[in-house]
Formats: C-alpha cells, structure tokens, sequence
C-alpha cells in the first residue's frame, strides 16, 4: 500500500516537472533556442506571485492571473529585444546569453530578496486532502498535475488548430519560406516565448506553493525540466509529461528507499532512459 | 585563373608574435621568480589567476574550438579534487605525485560521461553535462570516507611534507605553509605553460587544422575524410585530464573540500565562461585577456557579493550580442596583432583573378 | 509606368556581384517570363523583388511606390506571393494547412479560397489531410502555388516551377495558369524551360551573366537571337 502511494505522489510530482518542461520544450520546439535560463524565470515567476500575494493581499491563484500578462511582457520583450540577436547557426551565442541571463536573475533576486527561503502561502488548501481510490493525495499537488494536463492539451490545441499554431510550426520548419508567406519570424518567436513564460507563470505558482523555494534553486529546475524533455523525446509535449511522470516516480521512490537517494534517483533514471533510447521513448520527428 | 611565376607561402608568424615572445619569456622568467620578491598573499592571488587561466583555456579548448559547450566542466575539477583527496587520505600518497592520478581519474570518467553526454545535440549537450557534473557531486556526497555530503580537510602533515615542501623551507627560510604556497604556485605555473604550450602545439598541428574545419562546418570536415566526433572525444578526454588535475592542485591549496564546493557551477563554469566570452572566445589570447579582466573586478567589487556576479554575467551577455569576439577579438580588428600566430596567412603569389559562385539558391 | 518594375537593380552576394542594372517591366495583368541558364541571376531577381535581399528604396517599384527596402512580409502584404524554387512545402503541416498558411500575411478579398484552389488542382482535395511533403513533385508544385494563389496576389512571381518535373506534369501545371491570369494576376514566370516560358508569356526577357540581353514579344523573337541572348556569342 505504502509504495502505491508512493507512486501516485510520484506521478503527481511529474505534473509539475511536465510544467517545469513544457514551457522549455515550446521554445526549442519552434527557435531551436536552449533557454538556460528557465529554471531561474520559474523562481523569478514564483517570486512576483509572492510579491503580488504579500503587497495586494491577492490570493495565490489570483496573483498568478495577475503575473501571467506581465510575464508574457517580459518574455515576449526579451525575445525581440535580447535572444532573437542570438538565433543562427552558431549554438554558443544563444547558450552563452541564457546562461548570462541565468546568473543575472539569480543574484538579482538575491539581492532584492536575500537568500531566506520562502513560500506562497494558499491558505488551507495547502493540507487539504481527497481520497483516490485505496490512497489520498493533497489537493495541490492534484491540481498541480491537473493544471499540467490542461496546459498540454492547451498547447496542442493552439498548435493544431489556430493560424498562429500553423505559424509556429511553418516558422520552425523553415523561417526563410515562412517570410515570403508574411509571417514575420522574429515577431512569431517573441510571441512563443511569451506564450512560454505563461506556462513558466503557471509552474511558478506550484513551485511556490507547495515547498520552500530561495532564489538559488532555478539552475535544479532546468535540470528536471531538460530530463523530462529528453526522456519524452523531443517535439512531443505528451512524451514530456510522461517523461516528467518518469522522473517524479523515481525521485519519490529512491526518497522512500533513502531520502539521500531522491534527486539522484532520477538523474539516475534519465541517464538509463539516455542510455537506452536516446532519442526518447516518444520521438517525433520534428 | 591566370599564372604567374610568384610563389604562394604560408605563414604563421607574425612580428608581433616575435616580439611577444620575447617580452613572454621575459615575464615567465620574472613569474618563476616571484616567490622572491612578493608577499604570500600576492602569490596566492597569483596562483588563483593561473589556475583561472588554465580552467578558462581547457574550457576554451572545448568550447571555443570544438565547439563542445559544456556547462558542467565542474564535474571533472570536483572528481579531480576528490580523487586526490582519496589517494591522499586513504592511500597515504604524496599530494603532488596525486596530480597525475587525479587527472587520469578524471580523463577516466570523462570516457562514460561522453558515452552519455555526445548523444546529445549541441544545445541539449550543455545541459547534459550539467547533469553528470550533479551526479557525480550527489555521488561524492555519498562517500562517508571522505566527509560525506560536509566533506573533510587534508591532514596537516600532509602539505608540510609535500614533495619540494622541505627544499622549499630552506631555501627560502620560511614556514611550512609558506613553502606549500610558494611549491603550489610553481606547480601552476608549470601547468599553465605546460597547458598553453599544448593547446598551441594542437592548434598549429594538423590535428588543429582538423579541429577548426570541425568548428567552421561540419558538413565539410566530414567531407575531407576529418573524423569529428573523434576529434571531439579526444579533445573532451584531454581537457578533462587537464581540468581534473587542476582541480586536485586547486584543493591541495583550499586543503578543504565539501561537494558543493567542490562541484560548483559557479565557481569552476560560470567564471571561467565569463572570462573566456569577456577576453575572446576561440582565440589563445582571450583567456589571458579575460583572466586579468575578471580580476581587476573581482578585486574591485567582491564586496558586492550578489551585485559581483549580476554585473558579470552582465558583461558577459553585452559582450556576447555585441562584440562576440571579445576585447581580445576588438583588439585585433583594430591593429591585426596575434600573439599566438594560428591563423595560416596566404603570403606573395597572384592577386586572386577570377572567383564565382553558384548564385542560384 | 509599369505596375512592377526595377530599375538599374544591382545585387551581390559578399563581394560577388550578381545582377549589374538590372531593368524589368511588368504591366498590370500580364505576364512575363524571365529566361536564362544556371547562374544568370534570375532567381537573384526574384529574391530581390521579394526582400529576401534588400535593395535600394527606387530600384524596386510597386504601384508607383518604392518597396526596394521592404522585407518579404511587407512585400506579401503589398500583393506579391512568392512560388519559390523547390516548392519549399512546410513538412510539418498537411496540404491544407500548407494552403491556408498562403494566407497568413494578407487577408485579401479575391477569386481564390480554399475551395476555388481546390477546383483548380482537383488532386489536392483528396489530399488535403496528408503532409505537404508525402505528395509527389507535380503535386508538390500545385501545393506551392496553390499557396502563393491564396492570399489573393496581385502578382504572382514563380521560380523554375517546372523544374525536375516530367514533361506530362508540366503540361498540367501550366495548363492552370490561363484561369489564375483569369483572376486578374499579374504573372513572373523564372523558367529555364524556353518552350514553355514562350508558349506562357506575353513578353520575355532573357538574362546572362546579371544582365538583360534581350527583351520582346515571344512572335518577334528569332531562334539566334535567343540563342545569342541565352549562351552569349560564341
């Protein structure tokens, strides 16, 4: 019984890490950009939600529909301004400045906001509980792995089924040709980080809430974030949720084994999944 | 194309490059002697910017040249560190005659991790190595021998014996620890010129040539019969020799080692990428030129804590959209020096008579 | 003045110049072939008419309007669609959408529509849901220009469309193009094919070496001549 909880927790927390992914696995998917920063602009999301909660009083989940246009700003102002510069052949330029990028937001909130943990506060939900079937789980880390869910299917309705989905995946093809059919690449590019830094808001909020965070635990997020991605198999949002699924399992059961053991359990899992299948176990060709 | 009874030369030296290496063997000789004439803290930050230097140019090696990205190279400067920990402290060896070992252990590892990390493409291979460098600092926080996930300190005895360590004493008449100082320094310094010295030799050789067709494109290097991935994985394997023995001579003189120290992004990657971006990536030069950079700031704003490293990593993004060449790369577009002569220069012959290309496409 | 002209058009890739005063005139609803062998600096035309290079602000006119600067978006949305060499289909979308993507950057009213490129190339219906690139050349090429045709151009320019293409399926792709000059778009055929740039066009101009050898009606045209044109004298 002990271990059927232990998986469901960890598929739970996979829901997050599939959040943590979806946003990274957008931006590639379209720029063939490796943002090294997003872990680090999931902690300055949770952050803003923090200062949104405490300074207005807002609740968390209202706080984060309050971040959501900010962050799209501040993503779609950082693509056209900053990293649509870096785009072209050469992969250090884009790598180069996202890492750059990461520094510059750790130490930043480091020296707004110290080095003190900190947490989102969401009020009683945080120990709130249901059972499902022979097991409980808290609501929040449902709603976390719901939320997953709904951004998966969120994206890949805009990708399928709108002129701007259609956009995307001509510009990701071939950005050249994609001009001469009016589609103006750069703008297309800002637009899709925007819509990632949505999705970075949205893990924010359950990054914030349902542990300590401190403005050095990005570059760890990125690192989830990237294994999910690798494990799904590139280009496909579904196999990044299972790949997510994949490490939050084996995070929760190495911690049940040997608390020691959590993180590196699932490091553990994506190099064997790396080692086996190494384009995947979804692969899509992109 | 017309002929002519000129002769085409290729030329790899320059003047500057001769006087250059005048004024370099004047400043090696003058560094060797420096024990003589500065204080102890002086020689310490001296040894810190060499082993700056060294990690800056292994990374460049890696980076600037074959084109490996790597954001973990902390992996192989903490497995290097431990490695001589281990031999030191379980296996009673002479911390110098741990280098080597710590280097091999260290090439030893990179042999797997490449097995994992090469099978990811170009941006993905960055973070991969980010990955490996936590395992393996997750893995050493395992290891209860050596202090666990707090970690443990060299014993005494063990520098104040250190091979040269008594010789050192009294030729100088000092302290123990001085000594230690004054033989860790040296021992830099060796290194830097033993490290530099290689990457110009592999550079200039035809491996090198070989290497900057792999960096140029890929697709022509395959082409011409050059084996890139090859190429790669010995360049790999070779500069983690290097940054693992670096890490070992680092730590003989910290003389204390935990996991998060010894597997810091920031201290063994995020500094070195800054130094190398900031001075001029793929050039011999760059490092030098971001190593006193990133020291001259550091001593000016190290106070700053947190405002040190945001400034950085902003001099480094600035630097990366808008002189991505570096100042060392700025310097040379405006007086055409090089000091490291690794670019072959058409000499004499005909003036280039008649050049098409394909304009369809 | 003509609806499209360029006027002394230069172009150089680097330090390779390939076009040197370049004049071209397209009048409203007619059409044009622009013939010549590899290398004569067609397809650089074409790609400085669409801002794939950029030119200097009056060597590219459009409507009495300089657009010698614009980049290819601004041009789609002046009414000039691009059929680019090769198809250039997007891989990772099925033909319809591949159709509907035409649209993207000029909303414009017209003739053509989903279905009126559906009648035109009956073929693509049925294929409508299969990726661009699963089709066969032939059908690739009614993909593109059906494409181009979609955002209602005012002139559709068409680069080397019958290349690599077998002489039945050129036949049929050509045939298509008496009901698109219906639509009243003005038409830049690039061919290498000289018989069927002569059989489409109202004027031709033949190019060599980045230059305009000859210019005229196809009728008034003598075989040497275009043979002189095309290879230079020899």
């Amino acid at each position: 019984m002990i271990w059927i909880d232990t998986i469901i927790q960890g598929i739970l927390l996979g829901g997050l890490y599939a959040l943590f992914a979806a946003g990274l696995s957008l931006v590639f998917g379209i720029m063939r950009l490796v943002n090294l920063a997003h872990g680090d602009l999931i902690v300055l999301g949770a952050f803003l939600i923090l200062v949104l909660v405490t300074a207005l009083g807002l609740n968390p989940f209202l706080a984060t529909l309050v971040a959501i246009p900010l962050m799209f700003a501040l993503g779609w102002g950082l693509q056209l301004v900053i990293l649509n510069r870096t785009l072209g052949d050469d992969i250090l330029p884009p790598l180069l400045v996202t890492f750059g990028l990461s520094i510059v937001i750790q130490n930043g909130l480091l020296e707004g906001f110290s080095a003190d943990s900190q947490r989102i506060s969401a009020g009683a939900l945080e120990t709130a509980s249901i059972p499902l079937g022979p097991v409980t789980v808290g609501v929040m880390p449902l709603l976390t792995f719901l939320s997953a869910l709904a951004v998966i299917v969120a994206l890949n309705q805009l990708f399928y089924r709108t002129s701007l989905g259609r956009a995307f995946r001509a510009t990701s093809d071939d950005p050249v040709t994609a001009g001469l059919m009016g589609i103006e690449p750069n703008r297309i590019f800002a637009v899709a980080t925007g819509i990632a830094f949505v999705v970075v808001t949205i893990a924010a909020l359950y990054l914030g809430t349902r542990a300590n965070f401190d403005p050095t635990i990005g570059p760890a997020r990125l690192i989830y974030a990237f294994e999910a991605v690798i494990i799904g198999g590139l280009g496909s949002l579904w196999g990044t949720l299972a790949g997510g699924i994949i490490i939050g399992v084996a995070q929760t059961v190495g911690a049940a084994i040997n608390p020691e053991w959590q993180i590196l359990a699932g490091h553990v899992a994506f190099l064997v999944v790396l080692a086996v299948r190494p384009r995947g176990l979804f692969p899509k060709g992109l | 194309m017309t002929t002519t009874s000129q002769k085409w030369t290729v030329e790899t030296r320059t003047a500057a490059s001769t006087v250059f290496a005048v004024i370099a063997a004047v400043a090696v000789i003058a560094a060797f002697a420096a024990p003589l004439f500065v204080s102890r803290s002086m020689l310490q930050d001296l040894f810190f910017i060499l082993t700056m230097l060294m990690l800056a140019q292994n990374w460049n090696l890696l980076a600037g040249y074959a084109g490996l990205v790597s954001v973990g190279q902390q992996a192989f400067v903490g497995a290097g560190a431990y490695a001589m920990f281990a031999v030191v402290i379980l296996g009673g060896l002479d911390p110098v005659l741990a280098l080597p070992v710590a280097g091999i252990f260290a090439a030893a590892l990179a042999i797997p991790t490449a097995f994992f990390v090469f099978r990811l493409d170009g941006a993905y291979f960055a973070i991969g190595t980010w990955v490996i460098a936590e395992v393996f600092g997750l893995l050493f926080a395992q290891w209860k021998a050596l202090g666990g996930g707090t970690g443990t300190s060299l014993p005494r005895d063990a520098t104040r014996d250190m091979f040269g360590v008594p010789f050192v004493k009294e030729l100088f008449d000092t302290k123990s620890s001085a000594a230690a100082d004054i033989v860790t320094y040296w021992l830099a310094l060796v290194l830097a010129l033993a490290t530099v010295g290689f990457i110009y030799w592999l550079l200039r050789s035809k491996q090198g040539i070989g290497l900057a067709s792999v960096r140029d494109n890929l697709q022509a290097a395959r082409s011409v019969g050059v084996n890139a991935s090859r190429l790669k994985l010995v360049v790999y394997v070779a500069t983690a020799f290097g940054t693992g023995l670096l890490g070992a001579l680092i730590y003989i003189q910290t003389a204390r080692i935990s996991p998060d120290a010894a597997f810091s992004v920031t201290d063994w990657t995020a500094y070195v990428i800054f130094i190398v971006v900031i001075g001029g990536i793929g050039t011999l030069e760059g490092p030098f030129v971001g190593v006193l950079v990133f020291f001259i700031l550091q001593n000016l704003f190290a106070d700053y804590g947190s405002w040190y490293l945001l400034i950085l990593g902003l001099i480094g993004i600035v630097v990366m959209l808008f002189a991505p060449r570096g100042l060392w790369g700025l310097f040379t577009d405006k007086t055409g020096i090089q000091l490291f002569p690794i670019r072959r220069r058409l000499a004499g012959g005909p003036l280039v008579a008649h050049s098409r290309e394909d304009t369809h496409g | 003045m003509a609806f499209l002209e360029t006027r002394a058009l230069t172009a150089s890739y680097g330090d390779f110049q390939a076009l040197f005063g370049v004049d071209i005139a397209l009048e409203a609803g007619e059409t044009i072939a622009i013939i010549g062998a590899n290398g004569a600096g067609k397809t650089t035309l074409l790609r400085s008419i669409t801002g794939i290079l950029r030119n200097g602000a009056d060597q590219v006119l459009f409507d009495g309007k300089p657009i010698g600067t614009a980049s290819p978006p601004e041009i789609v949305r002046h009414g000039i669609a691009m059929v680019p060499e090769g198809r250039r289909l997007f891989p990772s979308l099925t033909v319809e959408e591949n159709l509907l993507i035409g649209r993207y950057g000029r909303k414009a009213e017209g003739l053509w529509n989903l279905d009126t490129v559906y009648d035109l190339f009956p073929v693509l219906r049925q294929r409508r849901n299969s990726p661009g690139t699963a089709l066969s050349g032939g059908q690739q090429q009614m993909v593109a220009i059906g494409r181009a045709l979609m955002s209602n151009p005012r002139v559709l320019l068409c680069d080397e469309i019958s290349l690599g293409l077998a002489p039945v399926i050129i036949r049929d792709i050509y045939a298509a193009f008496p009901r698109i000059r219906q639509s009243g778009a003005a038409i830049v055929v690039v061919e290498q094919d000289i018989g069927q740039a002569l059989k489409v066009a109202d004027r031709v101009y033949c190019m060599m070496e980045g230059r305009v050898t000859l210019s005229g009606k196809p009728a008034d045209l003598s075989r040497d001549a275009i043979h002189n044109a095309y290879f230079g004298t020899a």
